[in-house]
């Protein structure tokens, strides 16, 4: 396959099985070789399934062995890697499962899919030091006006479904989901990401934090949003997890 | 800037609020850090179950193919690593887990 123009057809066809197989296929005695590019075909098929399934664990739990492996036939023909490293493959795939009309029916699919992927980003973010919890013994109105860096592998996924539930139910041995809105952050502490449902608010005060405002206007907003807001709560995840880090200066 | 009383008192309630809560954030950092602190224990995961979040394509996630594969490892609270209780190997000898990669139990090559 020295000739460039031949690599079109010979790589359209790997994910089309509606077309033929190339010609011109010989395999070491000179003889056509077009089962081997079935074997070939089924491969590249059958590993994208694979790494689907290594993927997205708690939607292949919620699909069940065969469905899933259905719906990854057909992701894999339509969102083929755009990168060789598989570790990136699925980044498309909530939308897909929310846009694949035989799935209409399990709308919430589409975010376990995004949290499932949001861990795995997560996991190869960069490292990061964090703060050092001494940058609070300071007096109430520099307390007030501190900002932050958030961790690199940090992620937020907010959901009109229960996301945190779904995935906690088939991954983690959490109870049965119930019907509601959930908003979850992911915090790698040391080796692998976790996901953790936040309270009303919660979301909007790391939102908050991201864009460098000060911990009093932060809560001011979060406040604003859910009167409810829990501070002490989501400051003890962020600074347990080690996902604050001090500005620049 | 010049305000006016009230704004001064929820101002005060507010900084009040914050410093309150971010003192019982650090009690919960300090009494739970050394609890939390993990370490690498190798030879208890079950085939395929090993805590690896890295996905698919990597030489990690879900590569042992042996169950309680010696070279893959989980994360399990420090200090208990081998205190877990595992099932006797086939020749009936106990089989603990190790904070150093072992050499039973690799897939055949």
């Amino acid at each position: 396959m020295s000739d460039i123009s031949a690599e079109a057809p010979f790589r359209d066809a790997l994910l089309d099985p509606s077309q033929a197989i190339p010609e011109g296929l010989l395999d070491g005695a000179g003889t056509p070789a077009g089962r081997r590019y079935d074997v070939y075909r089924n491969n590249i098929a059958v590993s994208l399934t694979e790494a689907l399934e290594t993927g997205f664990p708690a939607v292949a739990k919620l699909l069940g062995e065969q469905n899933f492996k259905g719906v990854a036939g057909f992701y894999l023909r339509h969102h083929p890697p755009k990168s060789a490293r598989m570790m990136f493959y699925g980044q498309a795939f909530g939308e897909f499962l929310e846009s694949f009309e035989p799935l209409a029916k399990f709308p919430y699919l589409g975010d376990v899919a995004r949290l499932e992927f949001a861990l795995r980003e997560s996991y190869h973010a960069a490292d990061h030091i964090a703060l050092d919890p001494q940058t609070f013994a300071v007096e109430p109105e520099a307390l007030m006006a501190l900002t932050f860096r958030l961790a690199p592998s940090m992620r937020l996924i907010s959901s009109p479904w229960p996301v945190y539930s779904l995935w906690a139910f088939n991954m983690a041995g959490g109870p049965k989901p119930i019907a509601g809105a959930q908003d979850v952050v992911i915090l790698r502490t040391e080796f692998d990401p976790e996901p953790h449902l936040l309270g009303s608010g919660g979301r909007a005060f790391i939102e908050a934090l991201a864009m460098q405002t000060t911990l009093g206007d932060a809560y001011e907003e979060a406040l604003a949003i859910a009167p409810d807001f829990d501070l002490s709560s989501v400051l003890s995840l962020l600074i347990a997890q080690g996902a604050l880090q001090g500005t620049t200066q | 800037m010049f305000l006016k009383r009230e704004e001064t008192m929820s101002k005060l309630v507010k900084t009040a609020a914050v410093a309150g809560a971010v003192a019982a954030a650090l009690v919960t950092h300090t009494s739970t850090a050394t609890a939390q602190a993990k370490e690498k224990c190798f030879g208890v995961s079950l085939a395929g179950k090993n805590d690896c979040a890295a996905g698919p394509g990597t030489t990690c996630a879900g590569s042992s193919t042996v169950d309680y594969q010696g070279n893959a490892w989980t994360l399990v609270d420090a200090g208990t690593c081998a205190d877990i209780e595992l099932p006797a190997m086939a020749d009936g000898t106990a089989r603990m887990g190790s904070l150093t990669e072992l050499e039973r139990d690799l897939p055949a090559s």
